[in-house]
């Protein structure tokens, strides 16, 4: 298979460089607002017999980190195809 | 040939099958509890030496990266046990019944840190394709020079996290099974040295993958059982949030009961009589280190377990604010970015058969880890509960079982400080909280076959780690400094021996020196962290990322992250510096961002690298056909290689 051509390249460079940023965001806000500085405020609500704050950090926060990894692969791992990149050897 | 879904299949059912055998003998009163615990060493180390026996090899493309030929769930299952540690197994949970809210920082830390490994380095480094971490730094910064950084920070992150894993398996086994502690840490090192020697990373693999099935499942089973016999459903994670408002309620009735403000005020009478001691002077220096370890543990028990009455929810569970709130998001920062700089994580990507794979690893990895750090907060509520409900009030002379068994183990102490003959919560002394992983089981009420399930489970979480370590510390040493500095022309033979010989030697050191118990070991570990995301985590995403990145900009920067968190480190353990009220743990706040200023600014004052290491950096963005098996991209022959 031949190489990408430049503009491929560069659609497939965006695409991937939109979705890091998109889930480096929701990362950044689950990680240091919701599970951090706005956690507090967040306990005032009950979820599961859990004050919503506490619950955040330690268990919704990883279950979002989980999803968030498992979705970057696919979708990459999808782009990878549409592009016709194959490299299982 | 046999699948692997097969062979690991069998592996779990054989192992459950043979916890259950042991659990009928002891029922039949076949076995001691020390039988126990011999049993389920030695049937550890059998598994991993028959493992590194069964997977020997000296084809270096298997001995380095397991032939990249991992997949996905199982590298994620490797992943997920060379990362969990001794301190993730047995230390966490206990530490999260202590801190409450500001212990979550390490859950969070531990486990988001997979994101930014997996959006920003793991499937370019396997694009990349090398043997190590410090050979993407030369490839990328043209040289030796980032090469050798890149060795001495590797080797100083990895030493220090391994020498406290071996001190975790001396501790585990001395514990367990009553051998001396020295003798302990020997046992473990056969069993390290087993597989790493004979097999390289493919033993390690694949020792690592039996490791993540022992070690889950001794996590869960303790947890989950007390979760069912309390409220009847097997999913702690659910079923704990009611167990933190039963606990709230427990910590009230303790703060308001008069016997316990009787207990807390003589605990109060202690401190202030040994402070008093020491401020008279004139004792000898060991005298009032002695007194001053006793004024703090009588005014730690003179204080109030955390509650409050008027909100539903305890002090136990309250957000930290200003300086408090400012340690914890940068210490789950720092965590996070050192999860992501931790060499010997970075490596098992390269085990990935294609970059599409080591991206399904990623997330195979953080699911097998979130296994156990969702159940971790779980295990610490339900350890709490188990010590309010069934020691508090009991009578002196009718201790339960499990208070005698562990005593001997110094983990903490039962006094009665009031003489009333009844235990109140203040005659609960902690000297460590390991004990609430290790002495749940009993606590619960499980039988002593669980506890010693719990001890494999934490000599897999220890050993595992400590694999991978030594792995890395050797191939940095071998690989990188012998033959890509020393001698490139050094033939493959030579360099396999090389590697094991250090294997050998850099295994005994670590042990040698855990022999001496130092207590600052555990904090180093803490501190590998930040160094390894202050050095790698800059250096790497720039080389990835931004093509513009040059070597001197790369090298400055690398040494400037790592100057700038060691100055902080140790001005603020020793010399009381403070910048912000940040504590020690989280220095690398200030030197990962240093290092990414440095290698930006450094970089743009300096000319742009070669056309070739651009031409680099592209191929590493974009996976490309035929290019996922097996080579070396620095263009030398590894194919021709004698398998002896």
């Amino acid at each position: 298979m031949a190489d990408l051509t430049p503009r491929q390249r560069d659609e497939y460079w965006r695409y991937n460089v939109k979705l890091t940023t998109i889930l480096l965001s929701i990362w950044f806000v689950v990680t240091f607002l919701i599970s951090g500085l706005w956690a507090s405020w967040l306990n005032q609500w009950t979820i599961i017999g859990f004050p919503l704050g506490y619950y955040m950090a330690a268990q919704g926060s990883l279950a979002i980190f989980v999803v968030e990894i498992a979705i970057y692969a696919r979708l990459m791992n999808k782009k990878d195809e549409e592009f016709g990149i194959r490299e299982e050897g | 040939m046999w699948s692997l879904d097969k062979i690991f299949g069998l592996y779990t059912v054989l192992f459950l099958g043979t916890t259950v055998l042991i659990g009928i003998g002891e029922k039949l009163g076949l076995f001691s509890n020390q039988m126990i615990g011999w049993l389920f060493m030695a049937m550890s180390l059998a598994i991993y030496v028959v493992i590194g026996v069964l997977t020997r090899t000296s084809n270096p493309d298997q001995y380095y990266v397991a032939g990249r030929n991992v997949p996905a769930f199982y590298n994620g299952m490797a992943t997920g046990s060379d990362w969990m540690s001794a301190a993730s197994f047995i230390s966490m949970a206990g530490a999260l019944s202590v801190q409450g809210f500001s212990g979550l920082a390490y859950v969070m830390g531990w486990t988001g840190g997979y994101l930014l490994l997996a959006v920003f380095l793991g499937p370019y480094l396997r694009q990349f394709g090398a043997y190590t971490i410090p050979d993407f730094l030369g490839a990328r910064y043209g040289g030796n020079m980032a090469r050798c950084i890149g060795v001495v920070a590797a080797i100083a992150c990895s030493l220090m996290y391994l020498i406290a894993q071996v001190t975790g398996v001396g501790f585990i086994v001395a514990r367990f099974i009553g051998i001396d502690f020295n003798v302990g840490v020997f046992l473990g090192l056969i069993g390290v040295l087993f597989c790493s020697v004979l097999g390289g990373m493919k033993s390690v693999t694949w020792t690592q993958v039996a490791q993540y099935i022992i070690l889950i499942i001794s996590y869960l089973v303790p947890v989950v059982y007390m979760s069912w016999t309390i409220f009847s459903i097997p999913i702690p994670e659910l079923t704990y949030g009611q167990l933190l408002q039963r606990n709230n309620a427990a910590a009230i009735a303790v703060t308001r009961d008069p016997t316990e403000k009787e207990t807390r005020a003589l605990w109060k009478k202690d401190a202030d009589a040994a402070n008093a001691k020491i401020k008279a002077g004139g004792l000898p220096e060991a005298d009032v280190e002695k007194l001053k370890a006793q004024a703090t543990i009588a005014s730690r028990q003179a204080i109030a377990p955390a509650a409050s009455d008027d909100a539903k929810f305890g002090r136990y569970l309250t957000v930290p604010t200003g300086t408090g709130m400012w340690n914890f998001l940068a210490l789950t920062f720092c965590l996070m970015v050192g999860t992501a700089g931790l060499p010997h994580i970075l490596t098992r990507y390269y085990t990935a058969p294609s970059v599409r794979q080591a991206r399904t690893t990623c997330a195979w990895a953080l699911l097998c880890i979130f296994m156990l750090y969702f159940t971790a907060p779980a295990y610490a509520a339900f350890a709490r509960f188990a010590l309010y409900t069934r020691l508090v009030g009991s009578k002196i002379t009718e201790l339960p079982a499990w208070v005698n068994l562990w005593k001997p183990a110094g983990l903490f102490e039962v006094v009665d400080k009031n003489g009333d003959g009844i235990v109140q919560w203040a005659d609960f002394v902690l000297k460590s909280s390991d004990f609430v992983v290790l002495a749940t089981p009993e606590i619960a009420g499980l039988p002593f076959v669980i506890t010693g399930l719990v001890m494999a489970g934490g000599l897999a979480a220890a050993l595992s780690t400590a694999d991978g370590l030594l792995l890395t510390i050797a191939n940095a040493i071998s690989h990188d400094l012998y033959y890509n500095v020393i001698d490139p022309s050094a033939s493959l033979v030579k360099r396999l021996t090389i590697t094991k010989v250090l294997l050998v030697v850099t295994a005994i050191v670590a042990a040698y020196i855990a022999t001496y118990r130092l207590s600052l070991i555990v904090e180093l570990v803490a501190w590998a962290f930040s160094l390894a995301g202050a050095s790698f985590f800059p250096a790497l995403v720039m080389g990835i990322w931004w093509k513009r990145a040059n070597a001197i900009g790369a090298n400055v920067g690398m040494l400037v992250g790592l100057g700038v968190t060691l100055f902080y480190m140790i001005g603020s353990r020793f010399y009381g510096l403070s910048w912000f009220g940040t504590t020690t743990i989280s220095s690398a706040i200030f030197g990962l961002p240093a290092g990414f200023l440095t290698i930006w600014i450094v970089s743009l004052l300096t000319p742009p690298p070669p056309q070739s290491v651009q031409d680099l950096v592209i191929s590493v963005r974009y996976p490309k056909s035929g290019q996922g098996t097996k080579g070396d991209p620095l263009g030398r022959d590894l194919r021709e290689v004698p398998v002896h």
